[in-house]
């Protein structure tokens, strides 16, 4: 079991001839992704990545002949948008944006779309998420990761790298890692990736990185206090960030009240979650976790 | 991106939003001239003096004065232009003053908040207004969140005119002024959209003497991520209210800001980057800088992140915390001894590099003859460098 992707999902790449998409794609299909093809406006009928795999030119006629029903999408900002749409409208049902720089007005209208057709959208500007020996969807370097029983969810991709990292230095291995993204508007939360661990039987435990800014990370506590049973370890960036300034992500800004990374550690400690004070101690924190269990 | 209120106030009045009109200078030999032609073209005898800088809170700070004669008018221009404006949002630093807004004087009835922005959590837009304009609006929330009324906007279906009527009823505006208010709310909106905005707020939005609606302010912030479309918005971009450093690294497409601790640091990825300054200061030393190099760490990448860091004459000691995800570590490696080699660098540099060819990273600066100090983990990374700070031997 795992969460959002396995080995039996049907993958195309929407941007598969651009270099990045051509890159991560390869990638991706030597961690044995499932990739069945690709789509680029204007290119249909080539293939792609040595010929492994078709291209089309629209991503409802890739579901069509593919049979589809999760794409990954690398186009430049100013078409990504609409790519999330155009997959959503083809009926496709997990969709990951590994695209940086959407305008946020873009996101805040694919947002609505895809709620209404009940798509499932990770990211934008994300590292993708990885579901350990089965299929990989993005830009995250799967060699770092081993089968096991934590989930891992993050706003930012090198902090995952760096919490995945850990998990393997104490022995603990990962179901699905995945990386939600750091834009204001995001189409997964934390809170339902939560709910799909909380589900999941092979997950025993759930690795939380958040960071300043928004709201989410305490959503996600209020709701795994409610209704969560197994252990999750947190760990909040940004506990020196500057009130006001934009660390990076366009979502990482301190904007007073609740968002500050003091104020959610205090909360999510409430909420029962195991806060690391020190980004050094998640791994050990999380064996320290099941082993109380 | 942020803009100056007579940059604001030129595109509410564009889109037809009733505007506390003025003129702006650079120069103080312009301030003569500038003040007859707007006591003149808008009729009026006062006229205030506004300090065009990017913060908040100029009015207390001395930057706003209403000057009742001509000669009030070029005294105070005198004193604000060139000045060093200190507010509460400038920092203890403050900011100088460019440029002043030479605007006509309104008298005021009432004194309203307007506000539009996104409500994350909702995924959609909120418009808020208030009672209580002039004030800190965090304040008023806080302390009487009854005074403020709010209406959220779906992007699919825009602003409404029972939304816009909604939020005028909630200033008990009545009559002439409540139609035009309606109207200054959709325009607003419209606005909004069309410019990318991430915030606009009109504090205070007016009621006149005469009963007429005005903005007397105008705060604007755009999203960076939409500039590629936004060209007459992106040209209004006014390098003077940044800092220098990070301007200049963000020509190299580097993420830069700057912190008042002493230990610099260098990171691939925001969410890591801030983390990495998190843990020096639980190692007991101050973070100089928040430093994201991004997805590409080559020599280059290094190099400048090295000059910027280095700008900043309080760093002691400079962190590089690379986690190889598709970079790898080795040309990473390469790059630091390289970079370190040319721009003969006597602060002291720990490195902690892991992922992607992480051991072959550590045999080539371990090889190097460089002076580097290799450290294995973050903890053992941030130890190094704070005590590298402190002038420490190892």
């Amino acid at each position: 079991m795992s969460i959002i992707v396995n080995k039996n999902s049907r993958v195309i790449v929407q941007g598969i001839t651009g270099s990045e998409g051509t890159f991560h794609a390869t990638q991706m299909m030597e961690y044995g992704t499932n990739i069945v093809g690709g789509v680029t406006p204007g290119k249909g009928g080539m293939t792609a990545l040595d010929g492994a795999v078709p291209v089309f030119n629209s991503v409802e006629e890739a579901r069509k002949k593919t049979n589809a029903n999760v794409s990954i999408i690398f186009v430049p900002p100013a078409f990504a948008a609409e790519a999330i749409i155009e997959a959503s409208d083809a009926g496709i049902e997990v969709i990951v944006c590994i695209t940086e720089g959407i305008p946020v007005h873009d996101m805040v209208t694919v947002k609505k779309i895809i709620d209404a057709n009940g798509t499932r959208l990770v990211g934008p500007n994300c590292p993708g998420i990885i579901t350990v020996d089965e299929c990989k969807l993005g830009i995250m370097p799967g060699f770092i990761t081993r089968r096991g029983t934590i989930g891992v969810i993050s706003k930012s991709g090198t902090l995952t790298y760096e919490a995945i990292d850990q998990l393997v230095k104490v022995g603990l291995g990962q179901t699905t890692a995945i990386g939600i993204g750091g834009d204001p508007i995001i189409g997964t939360d934390m809170r339902s990736i939560l709910e799909l661990f909380e589900k999941d039987e092979e997950t025993e435990a759930v690795v939380l990185i958040g960071e300043i800014g928004g709201q989410m990370e305490i959503d996600a506590a209020r709701w795994a206090k409610a209704n969560m049973t197994k252990p999750i370890v947190g760990f909040i960036a940004g506990q020196t960030a500057p009130p006001g300034r934009r660390m990076g992500h366009a979502g990482a800004i301190v904007s007073g009240g609740d968002d500050t990374a003091e104020a959610k550690m205090r909360i999510l400690a409430e909420c029962g979650i195991t806060v690391c004070e020190s980004v050094a101690d998640i791994g050990i924190k999380t064996l320290e976790v099941l082993n109380k269990d | 991106m942020k803009i100056h209120e007579y940059q604001g106030k030129a595109i509410l009045k564009k889109y037809g939003i009733p505007i506390q009109d003025g003129l702006v200078i650079e120069n103080l030999s312009d301030a003569e001239h500038v003040v007859d032609q707007v006591r003149r073209e808008f009729n009026t005898e006062a006229v205030v003096i506004k300090a065009q800088i990017h913060a908040g809170g100029r009015g207390k700070g001395g930057g706003v004065k209403f000057s009742s004669t001509k000669e009030k008018a070029l005294e105070n221009i005198k004193n604000i232009l060139g000045m060093n404006l200190v507010t509460h949002q400038t920092g203890p630093s403050g900011q100088i003053v460019r440029k002043v807004f030479i605007t006509e004087a309104i008298d005021i009835q009432k004194e309203f908040y307007a506000a539009l922005t996104l409500d994350r959590s909702r995924g959609e837009h909120i418009f808020m207004v208030s009672t209580e304009g002039g004030m800190d609006i965090e304040t008023v929330a806080a302390k009487t969140p009854e005074k403020i009324s709010k209406v959220w906007i779906n992007p699919l279906v825009g602003m409404k005119t029972f939304q816009a009527r909604n939020l005028a009823y909630g200033l008990n505006l009545t009559g002439d002024a409540l139609k035009t208010a309606i109207k200054v709310f959709l325009k607003m909106y419209k606005c909004y959209q069309e410019t990318d905005a991430s915030l606009i707020e009109i504090n205070p939005l007016v009621l006149t003497a005469d009963d007429k609606i005005l903005a007397l302010d105008a705060k604007f912030n755009f999203d960076d991520n939409a500039q590629y479309r936004q060209n007459e918005i992106t040209e209004m971009r006014d390098l003077f209210e940044e800092d220098p450093t990070e301007v200049e690294a963000s020509k190299f497409n580097l993420n830069y800001i700057k912190l008042d601790g002493n230990v610099g640091c260098m990171v691939n990825g925001a969410g890591l980057a801030m983390a990495t300054m998190d843990i020096i200061k639980l190692a007991g030393g101050e973070p100089a800088n928040f430093l994201d190099v991004g997805g590409s760490a080559n020599v280059d990448t290094v190099k400048n992140g090295f000059k910027i860091i280095l700008s900043d004459d309080s760093v002691k000691a400079i962190l590089i915390n690379i986690f190889g995800g598709i970079v790898r570590c080795d040309r990473v490696a390469n790059g630091v001894i390289q970079a370190v080699k040319e721009l003969n660098l006597i602060v002291p540099v720990v490195v902690r590099l892991e992922g992607t060819n992480s051991v072959e990273a550590k045999e080539i600066l371990f090889n190097s003859g460089v002076a580097i100090i290799p450290a294995d983990s973050m903890q053992d990374a941030a130890r190094k460098v704070v005590n590298a700070a402190l002038g420490n031997q190892e």
